[in-house]
């Protein structure tokens, strides 16, 4: 192959370089820095090799954090995939509903995680809220419900919070997939006879898929940062129970001032969901790929 | 099988038609023999899907009434009424194997599996799909996945009628041969009704028996395509069949002949005789191939100037002026081509009046 002289063109490049080193590179090295490093105050370090994250990955706290993000996570997608996809296929095709429909889906997702929290603090409070003096006043439950008495009435709201405010988001991928579904397939499955089942299953479901992938992503991953609705809920609590990672992380860092510790840490968080997302997706773009007679 | 009988149909998508324009279709009244290929040609937008729809039951029409073997059906639904539907895209069941999806029609209807199976072999014989019997109906190559939307019909085997909406639009031109052929096959062997939607005459004439010519949701002719082509009845049926399409001149009748602005064009004697009494814009037509063109003069011959020579292989398109008209002639293999001057002869068989748009004859 022929050399060029002259390169200078690399350097329109530079400006994508720069951008992505301080946006994405640099932060991420300071975390690795830190991850290896014992620091004391500035100026002041100590390198440590691996030991933090030997440390980290024995830390039963942060396996605790860790197990109770998955159930969270999976709780998420198990609740709002089908959901969403119940929600899209209750939708109108047409008229004005559509619109009407729409408007209101999209309305808890401009809502900020915070106010989020708050409005659910608030609407689920035992002596002001409509749910939780509504619930209370029925006198079915054995401890009345305050998020603060028991771990589970935490966790419930922490997942109508979660479920109100981002299946909205899982509905309208799904409504997108199935208005993309040519009227032909409809017609071809009501010649052959096909039920609305195996019309869900075979078509519907399938053409979706691509949808979904990009739902079940983006909620995998969403969840799995929690970090606002715990905080403004409980802080974590009752005790450690509503302790995510991204709590236990920011506890570390902030308040303790662990860099080290809370640097390996964000870094094997990191791992984890890249990890699974990975996985995810490989896993979708391939399900019913098998041959079978 | 079954013959189906079309009784004074006409559909309105609207809910409140107002007036004929309203109408995608009009007045359709038409009967189509068991066993018989038939193919509904005509542009997009003319209503042949929609007649089609109407046929399978997709679509209920706003008035008249369908029927299968003098049965009325115009209730039913598509599934029960035993029709099969081969649509422009191929519609597949993607996560399915060939195998279940020429099964799924059958098992839809409770058939039990040894007859399923049975079933489903002899169809991919047929089809030539035995191969793939085994693979993912996803990755397959466009022809055979529309041989898998056909083949969802045939499995059943009380199947009526098989109703084709432009199956071959999405298919490679070196592949829609192979297909047609296939078609035909399957209609000498099985001797099912056919019916062959589609906007391009290539593929209707040489596909049915019989060709239903539609424009702006009527029927306007129903023949061979021998009959077509010779006897057009209706104007848009001599422009849309052949290529090019009929030639038309306005023109004004004395006695025998037919005057274009100056130009005198003789007709037969029977069709002077009924424009005498007919009323309306007259014009004559002639198809290219009927249009005699001479390098000199001839007796009953109209002087014309060739402007144009199109060769289109075995044959060459003339296009002339004569008395201001533009015409197109077809030239047969092997006639030189005038060099300016022409003289165009009008044979009587093939000289046809039209008034206006209709054919006259008895």
């Amino acid at each position: 192959m022929e050399k060029w002289e002259n390169n200078k063109a690399w350097f329109l490049v530079l400006p994508a370089f720069i951008i992505v080193a301080f946006s994405a590179f640099i932060p991420l090295m300071t975390v690795v820095n830190y991850s290896i490093q014992d620091i004391f105050g500035p100026g002041q370090s100590v390198f440590v090799g691996t030991e933090w994250f030997k440390e980290m990955l024995g830390n039963h706290r942060l396996h605790d954090a860790l197990w109770r993000q998955f159930l969270f996570s999976g709780l998420v997608l198990l609740i709002e995939i089908p959901l969403g996809i119940m929600i899209a296929l209750a939708m109108p095709t047409r008229g004005w509903g559509v619109s009407a429909c729409l408007v209101t889906l999209a309305l808890p997702l401009v809502i900020p995680w915070n106010v989020i929290g708050t409005i659910w603090i608030i609407f689920t409070r035992p002596d002001i809220g409509l749910f939780g003096v509504g619930i209370n006043s029925l006198d079915l439950l054995e401890v009345p419900f305050d998020h603060t008495a028991k771990p589970i009435y935490a966790w419930i709201t922490l997942l109508a919070m979660e479920v109100w405010h981002w299946t909205p988001l899982v509905a309208l991928l799904a409504y997108a997939g199935l208005r993309a579904i040519p009227e032909a397939y409809y017609q071809a499955a009501k010649i052959d006879g096909a039920s609305s089942w195996a019309i869900f299953f075979y078509i519907q479901l399938p053409k979706m898929r691509g949808v979904l992938t990009i739902a079940v992503l983006l909620r995998w991953m969403d969840s799995f940062l929690i970090y606002a609705e715990p905080f403004a809920l409980t802080g974590g609590g009752p005790g450690n129970t509503t302790t995510f990672l991204s709590i236990y992380l920011v506890k570390l860092a902030t308040m303790q001032f662990d860099l080290g510790p809370a640097a390996a840490f964000s870094l094997i968080y990191f791992v984890i969901i890249l990890l699974f997302c990975f996985v995810f997706y490989q896993a979708l773009l391939n399900v019913g790929r098998g041959e079978k007679v | 099988m079954a013959r189906i009988e079309l009784n004074q149909i006409a559909h309105s998508y609207l809910k409140k038609p107002k007036n004929e324009s309203d109408y995608a279709l009009k007045r359709i009244h038409n009967e189509w023999e068991d066993g018989g290929a038939y193919a509904l040609l005509g542009p997009s937008g003319c209503g042949k899907t929609t007649l089609l729809n109407v046929v399978s039951g997709l679509l209920t029409p706003s008035q008249g009434r369908v029927l299968y073997d003098g049965k009325d059906v115009t209730a039913l639904p598509p599934e029960e009424r035993n029709i099969a539907q081969v649509f422009q895209f191929p519609v597949l069941y993607d996560t399915m194997s060939v195998f279940n999806n020429l099964a799924f029609p059958l098992r839809n209807r409770g058939v039990e599996e040894g007859e399923v199976k049975k079933r489903v072999l002899e169809v991919a014989e047929i089809l030539d799909l035995t191969p793939f019997l085994s693979k993912r109906a996803a990755g397959l190559a466009a022809d055979a996945k529309q041989k898998i939307s056909l083949g969802r019909g045939l499995v059943r085997s009380d199947v009526a009628a098989i109703l084709f909406d432009e199956p071959l639009t999405v298919i490679d031109p070196h592949l829609k041969w192979n297909l047609r052929r296939k078609l035909k096959e399957v209609h000498e062997q099985l001797k099912l009704t056919l019916i062959y939607v589609t906007h391009d005459q290539v593929e209707a004439l040489t596909f049915a028996d019989q060709v239903l010519v539609m424009f702006e949701g009527e029927l306007v002719q129903i023949g061979t395509p021998q009959e077509l082509f010779e006897n057009p009845k209706h104007k848009f049926v001599g422009f849309f069949i052949g290529s090019p399409g009929m030639n038309f001149l306005a023109c004004t009748v004395e006695g025998n002949t037919a005057r274009v602005d100056g130009a005198g064009i003789l007709l037969d004697d029977d069709t002077a005789a009924l424009a005498q009494k007919a009323q309306g814009k007259m014009e004559i037509g002639i198809r290219p191939m009927h249009l005699e063109v001479h390098a000199e003069s001839v007796k009953g011959g109209i002087p014309a100037t060739v402007k144009s020579v199109q060769d289109q292989g075995s044959f060459k398109i003339l296009t002339v002026n004569m008395a201001g008209h533009t015409l197109r002639t077809r030239l047969p293999e092997g006639q030189a081509v005038p060099p300016n001057e022409a003289w165009l002869r009008f044979p009587k068989r093939w000289t046809k009046l039209f008034v206006d748009g209709r054919l006259v004859n008895k």
